[in-house]
């Protein structure tokens, strides 16, 4: 039987449809999750797709933390569950304070949507497994709200503890502190990251099957947890 | 009723890409000597009835987890009318 990866929709996301196909392409069963219901399903993953979930009021990801569902995925991240964050999924990830950190407005002030190389630097989270170390990748990234923002200790306990899963390579987008394009939590199961793998699953429409590692990861992770 | 602002500011060492958008354009409308622009929200609280301890320990609890981010930014709350004693 085939894992089930629940894929949050809150008003405004944008990217769960191609989130979900990237789980099915992957070899999961995409289990769609509703912001206001509580309940996940017996899903054995979740991921918090792009968008603009709440327009972005207040702040990106300020008031999609508090929605129902999302108690329900934090009290499940604590207990280890497999919690990818896209995007807007990345704030929701930083609101919740299950990542640290947050994101800032891009420091040009200019949105931006280009595909982008990435250096995979953690091959240890439940989402980043597959990689091999230092894999150079290229996915789309589109974001006006993607600048990475730490304070310099939180930074330099990142960095020490290999919790940077990916680093911007050639050009740093939004200026993001330290180039840092993605994080993981101590656990390594929570993993938030800028750019959109799930646009970059099929050679029709990404710019690479890059981003297919990553769910093919947590595909392999869970199996690995199942087999313990 | 009562009436409480919340400010909130990105802390002084979170780079404002907006407030420098701002500065630049205030020089090229003829302001000199803008050193630094910082901008912030400010949200007006409106309340009915008076604004006991309760109430207000909800809001301080909530100005720093939902009105703002403790991680990025800062806020200050001011009380501006409390007419308990029914003015």
């Amino acid at each position: 039987m085939s894992a089930r990866i629940g894929v949050v929709t809150f008003p405004g996301s944008l990217d769960e449809a191609d989130a979900a196909r990237a789980v099915t392409i992957a070899g999961g069963e995409a289990v769609s999750l509703w912001h206001g219901d509580d309940d996940v399903k017996n899903v054995d993953a979740v991921l918090l797709p792009g968008g603009f979930s709440y327009g972005d009021y207040l702040r990106c990801g300020a008031i999609a933390r508090f929605a129902p569902v999302m108690d329900t995925i934090i009290d499940a991240a604590h207990r280890g569950m497999p919690v990818f964050g896209i995007c807007n999924g990345f704030q929701i990830l930083c609101e919740t304070h299950l990542l640290p950190g947050a994101l800032t407005r891009n420091d040009h002030l200019h949105f931006v949507c280009r595909d982008q190389k990435l250096r995979i630097e953690n091959t240890a989270s439940a989402w980043t497994r597959d990689f091999t170390p230092g894999q150079e990748i290229v996915i789309p990234l589109k974001n006006g709200e993607g600048g990475y923002v730490a304070d310099e200790d939180t930074l330099d306990r990142l960095e020490g503890d290999g919790r940077v899963i990916a680093r911007y390579l050639d050009v740093n987008p939004n200026g993001s502190r330290r180039d840092i394009a993605g994080i993981t939590n101590e656990r390594g199961n929570v993993v938030g990251l800028m750019p959109h793998p799930e646009h970059a699953v099929e050679s029709l429409t990404g710019p690479s099957t890059d981003g297919l590692i990553f769910f093919a990861s947590a595909l392999s992770s869970l199996m690995a947890g199942a087999g313990q | 009723m009562a009436r409480v602002i919340v400010d909130v500011m990105l802390k002084a060492e979170i780079l404002d890409p907006q407030g420098r958008a701002v500065q630049g354009a205030l020089g090229r409308l003829g302001l000199s000597g803008v050193t630094d622009v910082r901008q912030g929200k400010q949200f007006i609280i409106e309340l009915e009835g008076d604004l006991d301890d309760a109430r207000r320990a909800t809001l301080e609890e909530l100005a720093g987890e939902l009105l703002s981010n403790p991680v990025i930014e800062n806020y200050t709350m001011t009380v501006v009318v409390d007419d308990e004693a029914g003015a």
